[in-house]
């Protein structure tokens, strides 16, 4: 498969915080890479400067090959092709759930209303909301809104999709729907990176893990063997955390 | 009660007042609003420049009583029709109020809509266009009436320009009848108080109309 998404030699320091340190990695096209680390290891920062959310100090980004940071690159087209799904979803308040994932095709993309109709209803079927197309997002539950933003990333038609900890503002019981929305995603061929603290679906979704601690890439690797054997202390003990992963 | 039949004669003069009073308090509000806008956008979107120029304004203008405006813009060195001097000077106050009404609803939109709209590829011009003002107009209603109700009643203040408004209309009638002053001013203020109830009642149903679930209501 091709490469999708290549990153090099990532830094990014806020005042004299090196938040992110030489970052290298890349991913391929329809898999899911699962970014885990504690809280304050600088895995949501490498996500939000995958798409210059946050400005990257030094290294490269490379969507298919393009150095988004080159010349004539225009940053938007970019981001509109790198979905991004926040971790409390970001819904646009005044708009229905339709108008909210129609946005995205018709005033980004410029698409026609009756297209970006279309392009909507499909991908609010995906996730299973067809019922609440007129509903405002005041009116639903944290999971619901989380699968419309899902549906709202990917009326962009996007080359890749970044989740930010997409279930932990979400109640327990509500992070099974997200993460089976997301899984059917990944199996239908949707590239993905995913940050994450649901080691079960990291390691069982993903392809690839990467481990990140203070900034850096500690381990990255096939999940199942990363679950099973990690190489690192660090990586043994952030894991032992989570005890019952068999 | 002479006065009582003095004032039901002088009825067509007051209706034609009230039209002008209206005429005035629409001008105003226009520009203010206009204004107003503007410099909530400078203060909150505006590079530093913008910004500062923007603060400082506001801030004039805030700290400037309306009769000195009014006499200010009035007697600048060209010709000015009165109602125009009248409707400039309370508009430019008026702005300073509304772009605080503005100001506070835009920063009430939630900063996470904003990086929702950027990480879509939106940028900032059409993020404000659709994310922001929809939800500032849905959110400054309640205090923008509070704001009409006040200038409405500041129109009042026109006549020491010699705009023929209401408030011209009360001083000529206390004028040839001598010693019911307190009668035409009850008049006056019930007039004004029936505009103000009638104009917010118009605000208040458009704000239920255009209310949708997560916005908070008024009680």
């Amino acid at each position: 498969m091709a490469t999708i998404l290549e990153v090099k030699h990532l830094t990014k320091r806020f005042v004299d915080n090196e938040v992110l340190k030489d970052v290298s990695f890349e991913l391929k096209k329809g898999e899911t890479l699962a970014v885990i680390g504690s809280s304050g290891s600088g895995k949501s920062t490498l996500l939000r400067c995958l798409n210059h959310l946050s400005k990257p100090d030094t290294g490269e980004i490379l969507l298919e090959g393009v150095d988004i940071n080159g010349p004539g690159i225009n940053l938007n087209t970019v981001r509109a092709d790198m979905g991004f799904v926040f971790q409390d979803f970001n819904l646009f308040t005044h708009l229905t759930i339709l108008d909210n994932v129609m946005f995205g095709p018709l005033r980004v993309r410029g698409q026609s209303k009756q297209e970006a109709e279309e392009i909507a209803m499909e991908e609010i079927k995906r996730v299973g909301m067809v019922n609440k197309i007129k509903s405002y997002p005041a009116e639903l539950s944290g999971g619901q809104q989380q699968r419309i933003s899902i549906a709202r990333a990917l009326a962009l038609k996007p080359k890749l999709i970044l989740y930010d900890e997409p279930t932990s503002a979400l109640d327990p019981e509500l992070t099974g729907e997200v993460l089976s929305v997301m899984t059917a995603l990944a199996n239908d061929g949707m590239t993905a990176i995913v940050v994450t603290h649901e080691m079960g679906f990291a390691r069982s979704v993903a392809d690839k893990v990467i481990f990140i601690d203070q900034g850096v890439i500690v381990e990255q690797g096939d999940p199942k063997e990363m679950f099973k054997r990690p190489r690192h202390d660090r990586t043994k003990l952030f894991l032992s955390n989570f005890v019952n992963l068999e | 009660m002479e006065i009582i039949k003095i004032l039901i004669s002088e009825l067509p003069q007051f209706a034609k007042g009230t039209l002008v009073a209206l005429q005035l308090l629409a001008g105003l509000l226009s520009v203010g609003l206009v204004l107003g806008l503007a410099i909530a956008l400078a203060e909150i979107f505006g590079n530093p420049v913008l910004k500062f120029l923007a603060t400082t304004l506001r801030k004039f203008l805030w700290a400037i009583p309306q009769l000195i405006l009014l006499f200010l813009v009035f007697y600048l060195p060209f010709d000015l029709n009165r109602m125009v001097a009248a409707i400039i000077a309370l508009g430019l106050c008026s702005s300073a109020f509304q772009s605080q009404i503005f100001r506070g609803a835009i920063l009430s939109v939630s900063s996470g809509q904003m990086e929702a709209a950027k990480a879509m590829g939106l940028s900032r011009p059409r993020t404000i266009l659709y994310i922001v003002l929809p939800q500032m107009v849905r959110l400054s209603i309640g205090p923008w009436t509070n704001e009409f109700s006040s200038e409405l009643k500041d129109t009042s203040l026109a006549y020491v320009v010699g705009v023929v408004e209401i408030m011209r209309n009360a001083k000529y009638i206390i004028a040839y009848t001598y010693g019911n002053t307190a009668a035409v001013y009850l008049f006056v203020g019930v007039l004004y108080f029936t505009l103000t109830r009638i104009g917010t009642f118009f605000f208040y149903k458009l704000e239920d109309r255009l209310w949708v679930p997560g916005f908070e209501k008024r009680s």
